[in-house]
């Protein structure tokens, strides 16, 4: 492991640490920890996306599909009266089957194809949430009953639940990145067919890169569902939840273990200090900030500062 | 019989997608670029459409001859200076920052004009035309004409147009064209803007029949691109077959599976095509 390797470890741990002691800290304060909350669902989603879209490659618009999976999986086993512990373990789960073969097939696909292969696969699945009002509420939505009714207790509980998740979702990702798996992700992502020459079996690390995935990000919209008590259709499968964490790795740093951890953060903090002064704009705010970041730091705020410079 | 009416009433919607994925298959097929913002730039020339008609009484269908270059000159010069900037950069890249776009342009059309649907009426004679036991609305017939027609438009200006050929050796060979002495970005450019335009032609005739709102601009997206898949990349004629073959597939399956599942419908068609033949119906192989 390098130096810079260990350095991430390090941060890690600590960080970890950190936000074991947030919410005894943050307790009382509920706009910081809903916050704080934010920043840890986006973190999830950011840094499961960054799995598929920075270590292997591949651009996924799939995040919202398992996150509003999850939400859905868990807000109707909740419903059923089903444990929140057994309904985020089942959410996850779900997210995982699906991945399987729907990664299997799609990521066969390659560059744009692949890309709106999987952008379609969340307008599907709300095409069929909706269409399925027996058991999902159809577009009235589902409301989850929540931690006993006591707003204070569940955002302190979603608060906990989020963080950890976070914590986990990272960690997963330097497991993978230092792996015997990541090092193949690698080859594909500089040169599939070169990697397929070399015995890397390309389709079996992608689908199991994709799979990984998915379950951070739709135990992430079972949390979600349970912090906020009532989903919908529209809300959960919303097509923001798959670019919101793409945005924020690319503003951190594609490909790297704490790259999203920056972005999500920064992101987080934008959103607050900048859209909440035009709430009218702020889906064009974040058309703006975009296309600024694309411009300026194509590389991300991370790359940037290691190798000291703003243009690759 | 029920039957050759929604295949009519299919291939009627099919000739304004036609016109949609020209436009959006054209830009992908040159710049090797997915413009997520070609659903809002659609709205965009509907809503020339309709204030035309509005305050000027313009009928939609001649207000094409305003949104065209309208949206050509918007399309040239965000190809021109932003775009460019990043055409080389990696598939994910491109896709975002047209998405970033997309997110602009939208917002914008919300915060101007609100997400209030609004109608163009009294334009066209309501009796429709009778063909045996079919019936055909006049305005979507004239409406789907003017689609096919500007889509053969296109396809014309690129194969007999001095300029039109060379956009067609830029994606062929962008090397080699280089080489020949054409200047790539001003290429890239009138693409773009050629692509634009057919957005806001597609706008127009939309106008025509449908309530325009900036929340219809996902739809139409996603009509592009599958309409643009199935016919094959590379080829404004492919595009054309493919938006009269989603058109058609579309109102079978409102008819045989519900019109709430138009979506899942296309979209399993397209999973199928992209696996089975992915270089589309009429496209070539290694188009891409």
């Amino acid at each position: 492991m390098t130096s810079r390797g260990r350095l991430a470890i390090a941060i890690i741990v600590i960080g970890g640490l950190a936000c074991a002691g947030l919410p005894l800290i943050l307790a009382g304060e509920p706009y910081l920890m809903r916050l704080v909350t934010m920043f840890s669902l986006l973190l999830v989603l950011a840094a499961s996306w960054n799995i598929v879209g920075g270590f292997t490659g591949y651009p996924s618009f799939a995040t919202g599909a398992f996150f509003g999976l999850g939400a859905y999986v868990a807000a109707i086993l909740q419903a059923k009266g089903v444990d929140w512990r057994l309904a985020l373990v089942a959410a996850g789960l779900a997210g995982g089957v699906l991945a399987g073969p729907v990664g299997y097939g799609v990521l066969r696909l390659r560059g744009h194809y692949f890309a709106v292969a999987s952008l379609m696969l969340g307008t599907i699945l709300k095409e069929l949430t909706t269409g399925w009002s027996d058991l999902t509420g159809g577009g009235m939505g589902l409301t989850i009953a929540g931690a006993g009714g006591d707003p204070e207790v569940l955002a302190s509980f979603a608060l906990r639940v989020s963080l950890a998740l976070a914590v986990l979702t990272v960690l997963l990702g330097a497991a993978i990145k230092w792996s015997r798996l990541g090092f193949g992700l690698d080859c594909i992502r500089m040169n599939e067919t070169a990697a397929a020459g070399i015995g890397v079996d390309a389709q079996k690390l992608k689908t199991y890169a994709f799979i990984l995935s998915s379950i951070p990000s739709a135990v992430a919209g079972a949390v979600y569902a349970g912090w906020i008590g009532y989903i919908d259709p529209t809300d959960v499968y919303d097509v923001m939840w798959s670019v919101k964490p793409i945005v924020a790795v690319l503003l951190g740093g594609l490909g790297t273990i704490l790259g999203p951890v920056i972005g999500a953060a920064i992101f987080v903090a934008l959103e607050e200090i900048v859209w909440r002064n035009v709430l009218s704009f702020s889906a064009g705010g974040l058309g703006v900030l975009i296309v600024l970041l694309l411009l300026v730091l194509p590389a991300g705020v991370l790359p940037s500062l290691v190798s000291g410079k703003t243009r690759s | 019989m029920q039957l050759a009416q929604v295949i009519l009433n299919g291939l009627l919607l099919g000739g304004l997608y036609a016109a949609m994925a020209a436009g959006f298959s054209l830009v992908w097929g040159v710049l090797n670029i997915i413009n997520i913002a070609q659903g809002s730039a659609v709205v965009l020339g509907s809503y020339v459409a309709y204030f035309a008609w509005r305050y000027a009484g313009l009928n939609p269908l001649l207000a094409v001859a305003l949104a065209g270059p309208l949206l050509f000159g918007a399309g040239w010069v965000l190809q021109r200076f932003l775009i460019q900037r990043v055409i080389a950069a990696p598939v994910l890249i491109t896709l975002v920052f047209t998405f970033g776009m997309d997110l602009i342009l939208n917002n914008s059309m919300i915060s101007l004009f609100t997400a209030d649907y609004r109608k163009i009426e009294g334009v066209f004679p309501t009796v429709p035309l009778s063909l045996g036991s079919l019936t055909l609305p006049v305005d979507r017939l004239l409406a789907a004409a003017a689609g096919i027609g500007a889509a053969f438009a296109l396809h014309v200006y690129l194969h007999k147009s001095r300029l039109g050929r060379a956009i067609v050796a830029v994606r062929m060979d962008r090397q080699t064209a280089e080489l020949m002495g054409v200047r790539v970005e001003i290429i890239y450019a009138t693409t773009f803007g050629l692509g634009l335009a057919m957005a806001g032609v597609a706008g127009c005739l939309l106008a025509a029949i449908f309530p325009t709102s900036p929340l219809n601009s996902a739809y139409y997206l996603h009509i592009a691109f599958v309409a643009c898949v199935l016919g094959g990349l590379g080829s404004v004629l492919g595009a054309v077959a493919g938006g009269l073959l989603l058109g058609v597939v579309e109102s079978l399956g409102a008819l045989f599976v519900g019109a709430e599942y138009g979506t899942t419908v296309a979209a399993v068609v397209l999973l199928l095509m992209l696996f089975t033949r992915p270089q589309g119906l009429l496209g070539r192989a290694g188009y891409e």
